[in-house]
């Protein structure tokens, strides 16, 4: 064992020797010096209003969306797909606009990723028709060459539906604005929305999911402006077969509404409101 | 001689069954790292086979060679650690191995559960929530372990070591907890109870704190008692010491906010995290300093001692690794590094160039001295060093040419104001480094394979009662 310098006494005024003689004096000062940079940093975003521009149009995930972001967080699409797109001119370019706070406020698990293996996918949606989507993920080579990603044509199985309620139920016990007759239609509007219902369930689905009032399990209600317009459902048969939903049907309908239900317009200043100041019209 | 006494009312058990496991995980975690690896260089290597396609293997690769690497040596080395530098046998020694096999079997289940889509989606924090209970239960075995016997200590202070080994215990605890706070749907799954910004947020808190804590307090600690022990020197400086450890446990803390750059997250929140990760250049390089400087007056030893040469270049690493930290956390920097391979780099070469080496030179260290013997062939430690150093090297250097390179292409723009490359462009131009970066993997695993056949050859060798005596052979 190297042997400890003698006793130190003080370092520059603080009792050092005291300190490191102790373990509950140590221990607790350890305790409390770490948890401060945490609370800094995470409480206030409780709080405070600059991470979230307020916009309209940011709706929870229809049942068969829901599915669908499960299978794409199940894969670990997240690991080399961002959906965060940051704030630079080739970004916008390639992607389109900015991510704001506000899109991903019902994202749980937030899906945001830290790499980009391959493209950004915040805003995919209506990107690529969903044939494309289908040819990408049975053989993503077939379309593009250049392309590292896995064969998942493994998806073409059927959808485990045992799970779609209790999901709902959770996430609406965490504020994401579910009332109780989306859970309860749950099954009706998932068919619905892969098409393999024959249409019954459509307006049903378009009722609840277009609807422009969402209130929370803790009574907060969020109003849209009465000439707001949501963004309409896709509702067809997304992996091209109506007569039964799999996880392909779920998987693409979650990527054909991604970064869609914001409805950027020209002129407005989304960028500084991130600041806390009021954005232009 | 009063050290044969010593160790014999040290638990030594406890501390060669981690260490043996630790190995066992290392080769397991870069076996999958390789294959994952390949995978990116090589598609096909996919093999449409749902449970080895890349998005499901990856967190197996991290998480084995995290918690069941680095955790075994945690474990391991720090039951070691304390021990000796308290002078007193582990207090509550069942409750040690119950965190060694609670550990055990968290990882297992981590393993068992990830290839079949069983994920929280949180990085480096993936496993299911009643596995994150397994492991937050042997987390609080390990740490009443811990402090019960620096409790003990035949002396009056505590040493540096367990100091940071001690802030690691309860920050790890802290941010585990939190970051896994969620609401289960079954047992397959659960919703994190925090949503978009928040959940990001606490996930980079835990992200690098995992980072800060976990796999640098903790391997500092380790540091601090087996790189002077083994060159036998002291200590450089006390007061170095006291500075850094207090300035690393407050900064650490702050900096995960830049792995959100330019992000939705409020940009004052980012800034400060952008400020503390330079700040925190100072600390890390205290803790390399009086690592590297313990060495004065042993730096001969590095011709003849392999295993003091593993030490050496995992500070040297450290200290490289905590400068293109504080310059990746600057937020113009991370504009072109992040989302690109220069992260992975920059991860790689704390991991394979501190974290491992450190490990690897400890866990020699241990076994020489748990088992009283000379290693079976000191040519292959040094053969494991070069392999090891080499791979690490290859890797490092690969994803900071597709890093950058990655980065570049993306922003690049013609005359005309038009993007230059497509997406597709930058992942063709990947393949030569992906290519190289699996070999550099597949180099470190053959190391750790080299330390597995050594360290069963000496202990064998012990059991048969043909090894050489730990110092016999210098003495003759």
């Amino acid at each position: 064992m190297p042997e400890k310098r003698e006793n130190k006494g003080m370092i520059r005024g603080i009792p050092h020797d005291t300190i490191e003689q102790s373990l509950p004096i140590l221990a607790v000062f350890v305790a409390i010096l770490v948890a401060v940079g945490g609370i800094v940093e995470i409480v206030p975003t409780y709080y405070l209003d600059d991470g979230e521009p307020k916009v309209e149009g940011v709706r929870p995930l229809t049942p068969l969306e829901l599915e669908g972001f499960a299978v794409y967080r199940r894969e670990g699409c997240f690991l080399c797909h961002s959906q965060m797109i940051r704030p630079f001119r080739d970004e916008k370019e390639r992607y389109g606009h900015f991510s704001l706070a506000a899109e991903s406020k019902y994202d749980h698990n937030y899906a945001w990723g830290s790499k980009r293996t391959g493209p950004d996918v915040a805003r995919l949606g209506g990107k690529y028709t969903d044939a494309w989507h289908i040819q990408h993920m049975n053989a993503p080579r077939s379309v593009v060459p250049e392309s590292v990603m896995p064969n998942y044509h493994f998806l073409n199985t059927p959808l485990d539906l045992s799970r779609t309620k209790k999901r709902m139920e959770v996430l609406g016990m965490m504020n994401v604005p579910y009332s109780a007759d989306d859970i309860a239609n749950w099954e009706a509007d998932l068919k619905a929305q892969a098409g393999v219902d024959d249409g019954a369930g459509e307006a049903g689905l378009r009722a609840r999911y277009e609807r422009t009032t969402w209130t929370n399990s803790s009574g907060e209600v969020e109003q849209w402006t009465a000439t707001f317009v949501p963004t309409p459902i896709n509702v067809r048969a997304f992996d091209g077969n109506a007569s039964d939903v799999t996880e392909m049907d779920a998987l693409i309908a979650y990527l054909q509404q991604l970064g869609t239900q914001v409805h950027f317009e020209e002129g407005v200043d989304y960028y500084h409101d991130k600041f806390g100041q009021p954005y232009r019209k | 001689m009063s050290a044969v006494t010593e160790k014999e009312e040290y638990n030594y058990d406890i501390v060669k069954f981690c260490v043996l496991t630790g190995i066992l995980m290392g080769v397991l975690g870069t076996l999958v790292g390789t294959f994952v690896a390949s995978e990116l260089a090589y598609p096909w290597l996919n093999m449409d086979i749902a449970e080895i396609s890349f998005g499901r293997l990856r967190p197996v690769h991290t998480n084995v060679v995290i918690f069941g690497f680095g955790g075994f040596l945690l474990l391991g080395g720090g039951f070691y650690m304390v021990q000796h530098s308290t002078h007193a046998r582990l207090r509550f020694e069942k409750l040690a191995w119950a965190a060694v096999i609670l550990w055990l079997v968290g990882c297992l289940c981590v393993v068992a559960t990830l290839p079949f889509g069983m994920t929280q989606s949180k990085e480096y924090h993936e496993a299911e929530w009643w596995i994150d209970i397994i492991l937050a239960l042997a987390w609080v075995c390990m740490t009443i372990t811990f402090l019960g016997t620096v409790a003990k200590r035949k002396m009056s202070h505590i040493y540096v070591g367990n100091w940071f080994f001690m802030t690691m215990l309860f920050m790890v605890t802290y941010i585990f907890v939190f970051n896994g706070m969620c609401i289960p749907v079954d047992m397959t799954f659960s919703y994190s109870a925090y949503a978009g910004v928040h959940d990001a947020m606490t996930q980079w808190w835990w992200g690098h704190n995992a980072v800060g804590f976990f796999l640098t307090a903790g391997f500092i600690g380790i540091m601090y008692y087996f790189v002077p022990k083994h060159a036998n020197r002291p200590i450089y400086s006390y007061r170095l010491s006291v500075l850094h450890f207090w300035s690393l446990t407050f900064l650490y803390v702050w900096v995960g906010a830049h792995h959100l750059h330019y992000t939705a997250i409020p940009d004052w929140t980012l800034s400060l995290g952008a400020g503390m990760s330079i700040a925190l250049i100072f600390p890390s390089w205290g803790g390399m300093i009086n690592g590297m400087m313990t060495m004065s007056g042993a730096w001969d030893k590095l011709r003849t001692d392999p295993v003091m040469r593993f030490m050496v270049v995992a500070l040297a690493f450290y200290g490289m690794s905590t400068f293109e930290g504080p310059l990746m956390g600057a937020k113009s920097v991370n504009a072109l590094s992040h989302y690109t391979d220069w992260t992975v780099g920059h991860v790689h070469s704390g991991a394979l160039g501190w974290n491992a080496m450190i490990a690897i030179g400890a866990m020699y260290h241990m076994i020489t001295r748990m088992w009283n013997t000379e290693m079976y062939s000191d040519k292959l430690v040094n053969m494991h060093f070069w392999v090891h150093l080499t791979g690490a090297i290859l890797y490092i250097t690969a994803m900071w040419g597709s890093g950058v390179l990655q980065g570049l292409m993306w922003r690049a723009f013609d005359s005309y104001g038009n993007l230059v490359y497509t997406f597709a462009d930058s992942v063709a131009a990947m393949h030569p480094f992906y290519a190289l970066r699996a070999f550099g993997g597949f180099l470190v695993f053959c190391g750790l394979c080299i330390m597995l056949y050594n360290t069963l050859k000496t202990i064998s060798a012990v059991k048969a009662g043909s090894n050489v005596a730990l110092g016999a052979a210098a003495k003759a």
